[in-house]
């Protein structure tokens, strides 16, 4: 690949993956108010498209205010630590063949790495706020986070074993035959969950809980403060999305009829939809609920999991 | 000078200076930071030499899970600004004539060891996730079991020490269960 090729790739990802982020929101909020029975933005252009467009043009315009009791440095860095890693994350992704930023040879672990790094925007998020709802959200999160991204790491170990790389290109590749959801479905299903957990989606919105700790972590939050924040989650929901068709999908695998950019596209909409239909349905778990599901129910789950999948592969 | 010295000698330094700035830092979480970055810093150096897979651990293991634990404890203590004053009570010049000392021993030997061999380079031989699981498993055997016999005690120490008894509310409520 030439230097030129690969500009133009880190260029089309960041490009494509920016705009995803807001139609995300908009997709989100039409999709919700059509579950919901209601109208959702429908005044703003075609379908109510352009309400992203008045909503960042809002977020920019309002007061960027730091309380004064707040911690000035960490209260800034914060919201862009999320921003950073996830984005640092995609950097692993395959969405065709040769169309990667960098092909890794730690590739998922890499994602691991970034993924445990974006839980100190929450934790920094809440405590340098120095407000109590919002440490409460950061305690909540930070130990949310931490033990889901065990489950996680291990769900995907699986994955790994049957590929025998960490490279998700490798990985990609070995599911010609059959994709991995078939032999690693209970990996799919804690990696999933897992998943939501790390992007702290409803039903796992735990440290923002708008009902019980006003907005959570980011209760002090303005402006385009908040709004990275708020991209953040989306990109992390599209990461999420792509990693697990990526690992249990087949990822750019496909019928020959669609390129396989589209068929990655596509299957990363599909999960990207039932994240949305996810929020739209569930009610949040109460917080011990959450940690005993966690420690009581995935762990055993994905330890059996890598038991038996290593059993298999040895005989 | 090549790139790959040039990034070792940068994140070295960067490693370094963030360490220092750990130690010195009067606010906790700051000195959390600091130390963020430097494992960071350390990690880059391990990719460079050639150890991506010890890379990767050191900040999935140390920066993200280790660091946030701490991060964690010190939010629940609630440190303020009496915590601040009493470091800066305890970080006096005369605190540091010991580790003083004992670092410029450490610096006249690694001064030694470059004049005598010289700087080596990043000449090693890329160690992966699959060299590690054997080394691991193989000579390492009995190290990873006894250490995985120590964090079962741990575990079940702290689990010891977190239970909590089932509180009575009433003498009525005994015989109803949870």
């Amino acid at each position: 690949m030439t230097t030129g090729q690969h500009y133009i790739i880190l260029g089309g990802v960041l490009a494509a993956l920016l705009t995803i982020a807001p139609g995300l929101i908009w997709l989100e909020r039409r999709l919700l108010a059509l579950w919901q029975d209601r109208y959702g933005p429908n005044r703003a252009g075609p379908f109510g498209v352009l309400i992203v467009l008045a909503d960042t043009i809002k977020l920019f315009f309002k007061e960027d205010w730091v309380p004064p009791f707040a911690d000035r440095k960490v209260f800034i860095i914060a919201p862009a630590i999320v921003a950073i890693t996830v984005l640092m994350s995609f950097v692993i992704v395959p969405f065709a063949p040769g169309v990667i930023v960098v092909d890794l040879n730690i590739g998922i672990l890499f994602f691991l790495a970034m993924s445990s790094m974006g839980a100190y925007s929450i934790i920094l998020g809440g405590w340098a706020s120095n407000n109590k709802y919002a440490l409460l959200g950061a305690m909540r999160g930070a130990a949310q986070m931490i033990s889901y991204e065990v489950f996680m790491g291990l769900s995907l170990m699986g994955v790994v074993l049957l590929t025998g790389s960490f490279s998700l290109v490798d990985i990609v590749e070995a599911q010609r035959g059959m994709w991995f959801v078939v032999p690693q479905f209970a990996g799919f299903i804690t990696f999933l969950i897992a998943g939501i957990a790390e992007t702290h989606r409803l039903p796992f919105d735990i440290p923002e809980a708008e009902s019980e700790l006003i907005a959570g972590f980011h209760a002090e939050y303005s402006g385009m403060k908040f709004g990275m924040f708020f991209v953040g989650e989306y990109l992390g929901i599209t990461l999420i999305s792509s990693l697990v068709v990526c690992l249990f999908f087949g990822g750019w695998l496909g019928p020959a009829f669609l390129p396989p950019l589209a068929w990655f596209a596509l299957k990363t909409f599909a999960f990207i939809m039932l994240f949305i239909l996810l929020r739209a349905s569930l009610p949040r778990p109460r917080y011990d609920q959450l940690m005993a599901f966690g420690w009581k129910v995935l762990l055993p789950v994905t330890l059996l999991n890598l038991l038996i999948t290593a059993a298999i592969k040895l005989t | 000078m090549n790139t790959d010295l040039l990034i070792f000698f940068t994140s070295g330094a960067v490693a370094i200076v963030a360490t220092i700035l750990v130690i010195t830092q009067y606010n906790m979480i700051h000195a959390l930071l600091y130390l963020i970055v430097s494992f960071l810093a350390l990690a880059v150096v391990f990719y460079v030499l050639g150890a991506p897979f010890a890379a990767a651990l050191e900040v999935i293991v140390y920066a993200g899970a280790i660091v946030v634990l701490i991060i964690f404890v010190i939010m629940m203590l609630n440190l303020k600004k009496d915590a601040e004053e009493q470091e800066k009570s305890w970080l006096t010049p005369s605190v540091w004539i010991g580790p003083g000392i004992l670092c410029a021993i450490l610096m006249a030997e690694i001064l030694y060891v470059l004049l005598a061999g010289g700087f080596e380079g990043n000449a090693t031989q890329a160690v992966g996730a699959r060299e590690v699981g054997r080394s691991l498993y193989g000579p390492y055997l009995i190290a990873v079991e006894l250490s995985g016999l120590l964090l079962m005690a741990g575990t079940i120490g702290a689990y010891h020490l977190g239970r909590q008894r089932r509180k009575v509310i009433h003498r009525f409520l005994e015989m109803t269960d949870e």
